[in-house]
C-alpha cells in the first residue's frame, strides 16, 4: 500500500485543501448570464426541483449536481428531451476532505444543432471509503450506460482509477492497469507518487 | 461418439471451434495495444481491445507539477500532434488565470496547431500504407512529412514535442523571413498530398480493400460518441473548428469535410481531405495575421488560481476532439487535469465494427479509426 506515513516528506497535495470544494453558485456577481445556457439549466430545474442543483452558468457550459438516486432520471431527461446523445468525457475527482468521489459527465450533442458548442457537465459525488475494496464497498453509482452508450470504456476506466464501481454496467473489467494491480486506485489522492 | 473416447484423444465438439487470437502487443498490426479476437474460420466472432501498455500516468503527474512545468510532458501522449494536444490545456489555464492573448500569438498557435496536423495525420497515413502492404504509400509521407517539420523546427526549435504553447501565447515569435518559407512549403506539400490520389485513394487495390469494410452508420456512430475523422466519415457534420470556433478560428473560412459511406475508405480519405483544408487556412492565417507586435503576455512566476473553479476546454486535433478539463484550487498545481482524447473515444467502435469482418480485413478496419495507442492509454 503507498501512503504518505512511508515518507515524511511525501505528501498527497490534497492535505491542505480549502474546506469547501463543492461548487456553489456565485450570487454575489450577478453579471448577465448567456441566455441560451441559462434557458438550459432553466428547463432542468424547472422539471426537477430540488433534486438538482445548477452549479455554474458560463458561457457554452452549464453545470448540474445531481444526487446519485436521481442521475439517471435526469440523464434521460437530458437524452431525450433537450437532445444531448453522447458523453465528450466522464472524469473522476477525489476530493479527501469531503469523504467524497466525484464523477463528472460531459455531455454534448451531434444532432441538434444549436447545442453542437454546449457542455452539458452533469456530475454526481460518490461515498469514499478510507480503505477502498473496489467493487465491494460503498464507492459504487448507479451506470448510465444503458442511456448514453458512449460512457463504457470511461465508466471502466474510473472503475480502476478511482474504485467507483457503476453498478449495472455490462464490464467491470480492468481498462488500462495491469492484471495484477494491487495496491490503491491510483488517481485518488492519497496515492502518491514515488520520488515526489 | 466423441465420449466414449478416452480423455485427450476426443474430438472437438463442432460449436468449440471458436479460437481465440491475440493480437498485439508486439504485432505490427496492433500498435502498442492488444485486441482479443474470436475467430470462427476466418470471420471474427467477437473482439475485445485491451488497451494500458502505454499508460503512462499523465494525469497524475499534472498533480504534481505547476501549472507551467506540466507543459512538457501534457504534450507527450502525441508528440506528432503535440501542439494540439496540449492546445486545450492551455487555453484551460489562460481562462482559469484569466489572460487575454495578443492577436499575434493567436495566429501563430493557429499554424502551429495546422501544421502538426498535417505532420500526424502523414505518419498516420504512413502507417496506414505499410499495414495495407503499399510500402510506396510508406514512403512517400514519411519524406513529404520532413517539409513540414522542417517548418515547426525554424518556428519552435524542435523537430517534434515542441512545448510551444503557453499559457498567454507562444513561446517565441516567428524568425525573420518564416512567412515566405512557410507559403512557399506548404504550396509544395499541398502539390505533392494531392499525388497521393492517383497512387493511393484511387488505386483498386486500396479501393477492393476498404470499401463496405467495417461500415459505421450515421446513427451509430452519434450512439458510440465518436469523433473526428471516424464521426464524419459517417456523415455527421461536426467539426470543433467550426462548431466552437477557438482563438481566430472564427475569422478564418474553414470547410468541414464529410463522406456519407462510413466506411474504411471514407474513414481513410476524410484526413487526407482536412490536410488539404489545413493548407488553405494555413495560407489565410498567413495573409491575416498581424505583421509584428507581441506573441506572448508575461506571467508572475508560478500562478495561481484564484479559488476552486473548473473548466472545460476542447478543440479540434488530428484525431477528433481533444478535451482537457481542468480543477483548480488555490494553488500551483491544478487539483486535477483530465484529457479527454478523440482515440480513447474511437476505441469503442472496434469492437462495434469488427464483429461479422473477416481477420484479413482487421488492419484495414482498426488503423482507419485514427486510433494513437499512446494518446488512448496517456
Amino acid at each position: 500500500m503507498s501512503s504518505d506515513s512511508d515518507n515524511e516528506q511525501i505528501e498527497a497535495p490534497s492535505d491542505d485543501q480549502p474546506e469547501s470544494t463543492k461548487i456553489t453558485p456565485t450570487p454575489a456577481k450577478e453579471i448577465e448570464l448567456p441566455k441560451f445556457e441559462k434557458g438550459l439549466a432553466d428547463k432542468i430545474v424547472e422539471k426537477f426541483g430540488a433534486k438538482t442543483k445548477v452549479a455554474f452558468v458560463k458561457p457554452d457550459r452549464v453545470g448540474i449536481n445531481v444526487g446519485r438516486d436521481d442521475i439517471k432520471e435526469v440523464a434521460e431527461f437530458l437524452r431525450d428531451v433537450l437532445n444531448f446523445d453522447h458523453a465528450e468525457s466522464v472524469s473522476g475527482v477525489d476530493y479527501p476532505q469531503d469523504k467524497e468521489i466525484e464523477v463528472v459527465y460531459h455531455l454534448g450533442s451531434y444532432t441538434d444543432s444549436t447545442l453542437s458548442s454546449q457542455i452539458l457537465v452533469l456530475s454526481t459525488r460518490a461515498q469514499r471509503e478510507e480503505n477502498p475494496i473496489p467493487g465491494n464497498d460503498a464507492t459504487k453509482l448507479p451506470s448510465l450506460r444503458e442511456i448514453f452508450y458512449s460512457v463504457e470504456f470511461h465508466e471502466r476506466e474510473i472503475f480502476e482509477m478511482f474504485g467507483v464501481y457503476f453498478q449495472g454496467h455490462p464490464d467491470n473489467r480492468r481498462l488500462l492497469l495491469p492484471e495484477d494491480w494491487a495496491d490503491l486506485p491510483p488517481l485518488r489522492k492519497d496515492f502518491a507518487i514515488k520520488g515526489r | 461418439m466423441t465420449n466414449e473416447l478416452p480423455p485427450g484423444l476426443a474430438l472437438q465438439k463442432v460449436d468449440e471451434r471458436i479460437m481465440t487470437l491475440n493480437v498485439g502487443p508486439q504485432h505490427p498490426g496492433s500498435g502498442h495495444m492488444r485486441i482479443i479476437v474470436q475467430i470462427d474460420g476466418d470471420f471474427i466472432v467477437a473482439c475485445d481491445p485491451d488497451p494500458g501498455y502505454v499508460h503512462r500516468g499523465e494525469e497524475k503527474m499534472a498533480e504534481y507539477r505547476n501549472y507551467i512545468t506540466n507543459i512538457p510532458h501534457l504534450e507527450r501522449p502525441v508528440i506528432h500532434d503535440s501542439c494540439n494536444v496540449l492546445y486545450p490545456y492551455v487555453l484551460g489555464v489562460e481562462e482559469i488565470l484569466g489572460i487575454e492573448v495578443p492577436e499575434r500569438a493567436k495566429y501563430v498557435r493557429v499554424i502551429a496547431s495546422e501544421l502538426n496536423r498535417c505532420i500526424y495525420t502523414m505518419y498516420w497515413l504512413a502507417i496506414y500504407g505499410i499495414f495495407l502492404g503499399h510500402s510506396t504509400m510508406f514512403m512517400w509521407p514519411a519524406g513529404d512529412r520532413e517539409l513540414l517539420i522542417d517548418l515547426m523546427e525554424k518556428m519552435t526549435g524542435a523537430r517534434v514535442t515542441h512545448a510551444h504553447f503557453v499559457p498567454g501565447g507562444v513561446r517565441n515569435d516567428l524568425p525573420p523571413n518564416f512567412e515566405d518559407v512557410c507559403l512557399r512549403q506548404v504550396n509544395y506539400f499541398e502539390k505533392r498530398i494531392k499525388e497521393y490520389a492517383a497512387i493511393f485513394y484511387d488505386n483498386p487495390i486500396l479501393i477492393a480493400r476498404t470499401k463496405d469494410t467495417g461500415v459505421l452508420s450515421r446513427q451509430d456512430a452519434i450512439r458510440l460518441g465518436t469523433t473526428g475523422s471516424v464521426l464524419r466519415a459517417s456523415g455527421v457534420d461536426y467539426d470543433l473548428r467550426k462548431k466552437e470556433p477557438y482563438d481566430v478560428y472564427e475569422e478564418l473560412d474553414v470547410h468541414t469535410n464529410v463522406m456519407t459511406e462510413g466506411d474504411s475508405y471514407a474513414r481513410s480519405k476524410v484526413p487526407w481531405l482536412d490536410m488539404l483544408e489545413s493548407c488553405n487556412i494555413i495560407r489565410q492565417a498567413l495573409q491575416k495575421m498581424p505583421k509584428s507586435g507581441s506573441v506572448r503576455v508575461k506571467l508572475k512566476p508560478n500562478p495561481k488560481g484564484k479559488v476552486f473553479d473548473t473548466v472545460y476546454k476542447r478543440v479540434e486535433s488530428g484525431r477528433g476532439s481533444l478535451g482537457c478539463y481542468i480543477v483548480s484550487n488555490a494553488k500551483p498545481e491544478p487539483y486535477r487535469v483530465k484529457l479527454s482524447v478523440g482515440s480513447f473515444r474511437n476505441l469503442i467502435a472496434l469492437p462495434y465494427l469488427l464483429k461479422g469482418e473477416k481477420l484479413g480485413n482487421m488492419p484495414s478496419v482498426y488503423w482507419s479509426l485514427n486510433y494513437w495507442p499512446v494518446e488512448a492509454d496517456r
